[in-house]
């Protein structure tokens, strides 16, 4: 993994902020992902445009980095098909189950101190890293 | 279209946030969560750069009428904590644990052309869609009674 200083993460968090901000200021919109995301699957409400110009953004948000900094975006992600289904199925479900992800509750909901934000958002750290320690620690995978 | 231009900025700024953060990255998100191993506390300086701005922003904001480009603030209206709403944030990060992809970036990493993401995408989706017909199922039969 490439170094990230702890300025480059405050830097990269505050943007995010910003881009929460700038939705809600401009559109009265809060800036989750999940909610965003399910709008384009429900195309009735008739809405759904402003959703799929966001996360189109999004998607190009890396290469505008690369245009800038000029350096190429790599990911590491090494996982058996799967778990990448299974893992993928848990997201989904359960982000629209809890109405909201790491944006919404996370950068949003905590950022108002809704109480219902604050225990999403302690529920999923605490299972994901259990997650994790099973992974990595008890059955030795990476 | 004013509405869209913002909608696209604020998508590109969220972007690229997550870019120079690297919390695209899924093997950055596992560091996190690894709290037993070599603990990397990246994504808890993102988060907190990030509920900074919105902490101030938003209480700013909110003491407006109505958004810039807009007549109303969308905001979730429900207050009280449910279960759906635990057991939902309990499997979300079991599932996030396992990949370390979570919405956000997972719309983030779509163009980088990685075959692993485009596993992981359709699954994701396939929750989301599974989640609202099961949402519309009981409804359905009630009003049928």
């Amino acid at each position: 993994m490439r170094h990230i200083s702890p300025s480059s993460a405050l830097l990269g968090g505050v943007l995010i902020g910003i881009a929460a901000v700038t939705l809600l200021l401009f559109n009265g919109r809060i800036m989750g992902v999940t909610g965003i995301a399910r709008g384009v699957m429900e195309p009735q409400r008739r809405d759904w445009l402003w959703r799929v110009v966001f996360l189109a953004g999004l998607a190009a948000g890396p290469f505008v980095y690369t245009a800038m900094i000029g350096a190429p975006v790599t990911i590491e992600l090494t996982r058996s098909v799967p778990v990448l289904i299974v893992g993928g199925f848990l997201v989904g479900f359960g982000t629209c189950a809890a109405n909201g992800c790491t944006s919404g509750h996370g950068v949003c909901g905590l950022g108002l101190l809704s109480r219902r934000s604050v225990m999403v958002t302690v529920t999923f750290m605490i299972t994901s890293m259990a997650t994790v320690f099973v992974i990595r620690h008890l059955l030795g995978g990476a | 279209m004013k509405a869209l231009a913002v909608a696209l900025i604020a998508g590109l700024v969220f972007g690229i946030g997550l870019t120079i953060s690297d919390m695209i990255n899924p093997a950055r998100v596992l560091a996190f969560l690894d709290v037993s191993g070599a603990w990397d506390p990246t994504l808890a300086l993102v988060l907190l750069g990030a509920t900074g701005v919105t902490a101030l922003g938003f209480r700013m904001i909110l003491r407006r009428q109505r958004p810039m480009f807009g007549s109303q603030f969308r905001l979730p209206s429900r207050k009280e904590v449910d279960v759906p709403l635990v057991w939902g944030a309990g499997l979300f990060g079991i599932g996030w644990g396992m990949v370390g992809l979570c919405p956000g970036p997972a719309f983030g990493v779509l163009l980088l052309g990685h075959w692993e993401t485009y596993v992981f995408f359709p699954a994701m989706i396939a929750g989301m869609l599974t989640h609202a017909a099961l949402q519309r199922a009981p409804r359905a039969a009630r009003s049928e009674a």
